[in-house]
Parts: C-alpha cells; structure tokens; sequence
C-alpha cells in the first residue's frame, strides 16, 4: 500500500542529501519526494510517498523522527487529506487530433500552456490517479516528453498539522504498533 | 575576549570536560593545533588516524564520557572514518573534529580536500562543515550535547580553514541546548508498561537478554533487581558482557552465535523475552523466522527505530533502560521460575560435557585455554579490549566479566585492528586499572603501529597476541562451510617479540600451557608495557556455532569421544546461503 508521509525539516544546507542517504542507507524504496518552502521560512516541508506495509511505514516515520534535523513526521494515508500532483505533459498534436485533446483537456480541467507546429504542452494538477488517467488518455496521441512533480499533500481540517508542545513525539512519548 | 576559531575549538573542549584528545595534525587543521599550546588538554600523537578514533571510541567505553579525535582534511578525515562506524554501530559517543580546505577551495577538488561531511554521514549520529566562525561555538556544544544525549553516538565537526583562523569575540552560552528537532529522552507510556507487567505476571519460561543498553544507561542495580525479584535468567550479549555479574547464579552467558548451547536454547523455548536495552542483532538472533517461536517479546529501548527491525515485539517501550525499570521494579511481583531455571541447569550439563577445559588439549596449546588462565591470573578483575575474531569468542566465552565497561570490545562492525588503539584509549581514561590488550595475529598487525603511541605516551598495557598464523574465524567458516579451501587465510607473521623489542617494549613467547599463568604473572609484576605471544593451536575452532542464517537450534557442537564434527547440509546452505550474513 501507499503510504504519504509529510515531514516538517529544518530549512538547512545538506538536509536533503540527509533524507536521500537514510532511505538509500536503510534500504527503503520511495516512489516521489518533494521539498517546498512553507509559511515558516525556516522549516522546509517534504510529502514522501513509500509503498510499503503499515510495519515498514512507521520504522520509516521513526528512522525521519531521530533525524537531527527532522521536526515532525506524520503518515497522513489514512487521514482527510488533499494529495496534489502536477504534470506538465508534450503530447503530439497535428491539426486533425488538435480539436480532440482541447476537448479532452476541457473535460479534465487541465490546461494548455503551449503550442507548437507538432505538438501542445498540456498542464494537468489533480490527484495522483486523475493525473494517472488522464495522462493514459493522451498516450493514444504520443506522449512526447513528461514530467510529474511527485505528490504533495495537507491534511482538511482547521487542526494544526504540527504544535511543538503537545506534539506526542516532540514530548517524547512513543505508541509503536506491536503484536501484543 | 577576542578568540580566533581554532582557539574556540579549546575552550568548547575544556568547558565540554574533555582532559584528553586523540589526533594527528595536517596542514588543513594547523591554526587549531597551533591554538593547542596555550591549553591544558592533553594531546596524544597516534601513528595513523584510524587509531585515533579507536582511541577516543575505548576512552568513551571505559569511561561513559565524550571520547575526542582529532585530524587534517582529506586522508586525515578518511582515515577516522573506520573508527566513527565503530563507534556509530556500538553506540560509543565520540566528537571527531576534521580541518576542511578554505571555505573558498571548498569544491574545487584542492589539495587534500575530501567531502567529509558527505563521507562521514551514514557512520556518525550528526555531522557539521562550519565554515563561519561565528557558528562554531554553537555546534560545539550541540556536537557534545548530540554525541552523549539518548543513544549515544559519534559525530564529526569539519571546520574549514579560514574559519579556523578567523576571530570572533568568544562567547560560551550556558542554557541547556534545546534543538528543534532533537528529543533524546523518550518517556515509557503507561500503557505500554501495564501490558508489559501482564506478560511478565503471566510467563513460564522468561528469559532477560542483557544488552549494551544497559552499561550505557547505567541500569545495573534495576537489571539485578528485575531479576532477582522475578527469578529470570539473565543472557548476555557481547556488548552486554559486563552488565550482569557473570558468577551471579541467574548469569546464563553469551547468547547467540557462539553462545552456549544450553543459552540458545532457553530463547528458544522461552515464552517471553525480555529485552533490555539490545537491538535483535543478527549475530543474537540466527534466522528470524525460526527465533523464539513461542516466546512474547518485550522490548525496552531507547531508539525507537529499533523496535520491529528485526523482530517484530509484543510490547514496546520506548524509554531509557533505568527509567522504565525504575517504574516496572515496584510493581513486579516476586516470580518463582525454578522448574524452568532447574530445566536449563540440566541442559547445561551437556554443554559442560562438551567443554574444551574438561577435554584434554594433547600437549597443544589451545586459545580457549589462554583466554581461561587469563581469567584465572588476573583474578577476572582486568578491564580486557579485544580484537575480532576467534580469540574475541573465546574471550567472551571463557573471562568472566563481573563489572560493567571492563570488556571493550568492537561488536556491531567487528573491527579488526580496534583492540591495541582501544586499549591506549581505555588507560588514559582508567589509568588505575589494569588493561589487557587481545588480539589475533591478523588485526594485530592492522594497528600495531600504536606501539609507538603507547611507547611515547609511557602508558601501560599489558598485550597477549594470539598467534596461529592464520585468520583464525574466517578459516573456520571456510572449514565448515567452504570445503577446507583456505583461501587468503594463513598468515606470514614477523615474530612479535621482536617487533616489541623494536620499540622497547619487554616481552615473552609462550609455546606451553604450563607457562601461560607464570609468564601473565611475570607481565603484570613488570612495570610499563609488555606483549606475550602465545603461540597457539593452527586449526582450533570456537565451539559452538550457529552458521550466519541458521536459526539458534541448529548448532556445530563440539565433537565428544573421538567423533568427527557434524555440519549437516542444512547448516552449509545456511552458512553460504542467501540469508547468511
């Protein structure tokens, strides 16, 4: 199953490469992660998505956790949440299929961005399966280049993701999932 | 007052308590060593960087302190590098400061520019590159803070020259560090511990697994009262030796391995484990599929990472050692396991049977017999550093430690060349004790350098190589597993005693078992430094043996009686299978 971490890390030279080397080091495979700035100009935030077991997920959460740098971790799949991802799509467009991709492209709410002799750039942002299908209906016209920015994702509500002082972890208090 | 940043290296130091430092200097690290004058910490010159960062790893062992080395940019920093993932994978906390090339150079391959903070990353708990001076007196501190807070851990500070040579108007912060992101003292949640106290009222056949969690925390008396109160056997780990008084009537010993039979089997058929302050290494556990399978495990550690890696638990608390049992110990009701203790001294008999004291050696002088009249001469009250390999099995199997933080040994690396740098490192924290160095005769030679350092530094060690002219353990893997073909494994060795007398050193060449005792006596009544080898048994094996992969059950027993040694097939697939490791 997929799994969609956010994780709140100090905005700090090298905490990338940090992240990058523990999931290399520990040998945990991600399918996308982002870094974005965040109201709080010395806080970075990062949506990393895994697909692993609920087990895997929390010794991944745990391994960010004891990071020096990490704030907070929070597996957000199984909350109320907003995912986003954003493709920007060069799909193959001579006159006679021109006509259809706009009306495809109306009916998905994506948006043309460019035109070309050949070919239109088509930007598309919706959840990660609405971009899955939508970009499976342009494969029909030649997909000429791609690419995906990777998941971001906030959890609905007026509930703060993350309030240093009565954050469980932050106070030190840990629930593991066991068998018992 | 006006400091420049290779003086604030010093001050950090004297104000972090540090007396000595471990180093060897470099062009890239000079204005910090030329600070180095003008302050009362001492210095020791190693012969090659990986010993000083053995040296501060042993020091922080045998002391609990914050072991410090220091190094040049490039070659100096790599060099450390052995010595950090040592110090990472035991949990020893050590602050290793590098010299880096001008912040200017940085990235332009300059001369010896390595980058050290991209390098050190996955071996040390945190790193920094500090480029601004204004910004070293902070991480010194949070370096210190880091290495020595929750699960302790090495972490390197590479400062870049000019940083060095720059001045600031020094100013040392003393608030207690708070960092963001940070949380080293997690707290056990009262549910976690009320589970815990069920499985405990209810278990049969507990077993307690004694891990390094406990020297580190300083949870001996809690450990011994958990134990005497519920009447739970007690087996150790390797770096758990020392943490349960090895005489103590509830001490089983070693597991895993080469633990003994009669241990590994206890796990085996135990209904509940305890597992106090241990990580479910593979060296413990065998194959995880067939580990304690009807056992309910209860896992008290401070890192919460390490719970579920290896072995999925029962109960989780996630807490300092002492902390937890401080709050279990009052309200654990007295247990009565004395079926299951008397079950286990029965099966003790066998392996007691099997014991190569009571076999007749046949005029050879065998390691296990060494590493036993150790013991025996020096009453078990030595603090030992041992190297890897067979004689560190034997050590383990045959000196039995009754204090905390007098076996110093590498155990999660296996660091071969850790023992002589280590030892160095254990006097200048424990001068008042007697330290003995074990090693083979191959990671003997890895650092044997250090005699120089040893010399120079008037420390006293007392140095027992034992030779059989062969990378002992890896012949023994070949033998069992690989069909005798001893592939890059016997040795070459110049003769010790003369590479001792090169350096002044006294020493002793010990052939009979008759003179192991008379000569270690002879070494501990001469003053200053003195090396024995013992020139031991060639194809000695450490009994017993579960192979890498096989699971704790399937044990290579030694052969009784004049039979031959029985690996069966099963076992050679485990031990050269996909899931040896």
């Amino acid at each position: 199953m997929k799994h969609t971490l956010v994780a709140l890390v100090e905005n700090k030279p090298g905490v990338l490469a940090r992240v990058a080397g523990l999931f290399r080091r520990r040998n945990f495979n991600i399918d996308s992660l982002t870094v974005g700035t965040t109201e709080d100009p010395t806080i970075s935030r990062m949506t990393i998505v895994v697909d692993s077991t609920v087990a895997d997920a929390s010794l991944v959460e745990r391994n960010l956790y004891k990071m020096v740098n990490v704030l907070f971790v929070q597996d957000i799949s199984s909350e109320p949440s907003v995912t986003r991802d954003l493709a920007l799509v060069k799909v193959a467009a001579n006159a006679e299929k021109r006509a259809e991709i706009i009306q495809l492209v109306d009916i998905y709410k994506a948006r043309i961005v460019d035109v070309g002799q050949t070919t239109v750039i088509v930007e598309m942002t919706g959840s990660p399966a609405k971009v899955d299908q939508f970009i499976q209906l342009l494969e029909q016209f030649g997909i000429r280049e791609m690419v995906r920015t990777g998941l971001v994702a906030m959890k609905r509500g007026d509930e703060p993701m993350f309030q240093e002082d009565t954050d469980e972890h932050a106070r030190g208090e840990w629930r593991v999932i066991t068998n018992g | 007052m006006k400091r420049t940043g290779g003086q604030i290296v010093w001050e950090a130091l004297k104000r972090e308590g540090v007396d000595v430092i471990f180093g060897y200097p470099g062009g890239a690290i000079l204005p910090t060593y030329d600070a180095m004058v003008d302050y009362d910490i001492h210095h020791v010159l190693v012969r090659h960087e990986q010993g000083a960062s053995h040296m501060a790893d042993g020091y922080a062992r045998a002391t609990g302190k914050v072991g410090c080395c220091i190094a040049t940019s490039g070659p100096g920093a790599t060099n450390l590098i052995t010595g950090l993932a040592t110090a990472m994978l035991d949990s020893s906390p050590v602050v290793a400061i590098t010299g880096q090339v001008g912040s200017k150079a940085i990235g332009t391959d300059a001369f010896q520019e390595t980058d050290v903070t991209g390098v050190s990353m996955p071996v040390t708990k945190h790193n920094y590159l500090v480029t601004d001076v204004r910004e070293l007196p902070r991480v010194m501190r949070e370096a210190f803070y880091i290495a020595r807070s929750g699960r302790p851990g090495p972490v390197l500070v590479d400062i870049a020259k000019d940083a060095q040579q720059a001045s600031l108007e020094f100013e040392w912060d003393e608030r207690p560090i708070r960092l963001r992101g940070h949380r080293p003292q997690p707290r056990a949640v009262s549910e976690s511990i009320a589970k815990a106290l069920d499985m405990i009222r209810s278990a049969k056949r507990p077993v307690i697994l004694a891990g390094h969690g406990i020297v580190l925390s300083g949870a001996y008396r809690e450990v011994r009262e958990f134990a005497e109160k519920t009447n739970t056997p007690v087996a150790l780990t390797l770096l758990g030796i020392g943490a349960f008084p090895r005489s103590h009537p509830l001490c089983l010993g070693p597991m895993g391995m080469h633990g003994e039979a009669y241990v590994n089997r206890a796990i085996q058929e135990s209904d509940l484990l305890l597992a106090f302050g241990m990580r479910f290494d593979d060296r413990v556990t065998g194959n995880l599929k067939m580990y304690a399978p009807h056992a309910r495990k209860i896992h008290i550690e401070i890192d919460p990472t390490e719970v579920n890696k290896n072995v999925k638990v029962d109960v989780a608390i996630i807490s300092d050692l002492k902390d937890a049992l401080e709050q279990i110990n009052p309200l654990v009701e007295a247990g009565d396991h004395s079926e299951w203790i008397a079950a286990i001294q029965d099966w003790m008999q066998d392996t007691h049977a099997r014991d190569i004291i009571r076999q007749d050696p046949g005029g050879k002088l065998l390691s296990p017999h060494v590493m036993l009249d150790l013991w025996k001469a020096t009453e078990g009250n030595a603090i030992t550093v041992s190297d890897v390999g067979q004689h560190q099995m034997y050590e383990m199997q045959y000196y039995g430690h009754e204090r905390p933080k007098t076996l110093i040994t590498s155990g999660g690396l296996g660091t071969m060349g850790f023992a002589l740098p280590a030892a160095i490192g254990t006097k200048m924290g424990r001068p008042n004790e007697e330290v003995w160095v074990v090693a083979g005769d191959g990671g003997f030679q890895m650092t044997m350098a250090e005699l120089a350092t040893c010399v120079q530094e008037n420390i006293e060690l007392k140095i027992a190589v034992v030779n059989n002219n062969f990378l002992g353990m890896v012949r023994q893997w070949q033998e069992f597993f690989y069909d005798k073909r001893y592939a890059a494994t016997p040795l070459f060795n110049p003769d010790f005693t003369k590479i001792a007398g090169a350096y002044g050193i006294p020493s002793y060449k010990v052939t009979q078992r008759a003179d192991v005792i008379p000569t270690i006596q002879q070494a501990r009544n001469t003053p200053g430094t003195v090396l024995i080898e013992f020139v031991v048994e060639a194809e000695e094996v450490v009994y017993p043996m579960v192979p890498a992969g096989a699971s704790l059950s399937d044990m290579i027993r030694r052969p009784v009686n004049g039979t031959q040694t029985q690996v069966t097939d099963d076992m050679k697939q485990a031990g050269i299978g996909a899931g040896s490791v």
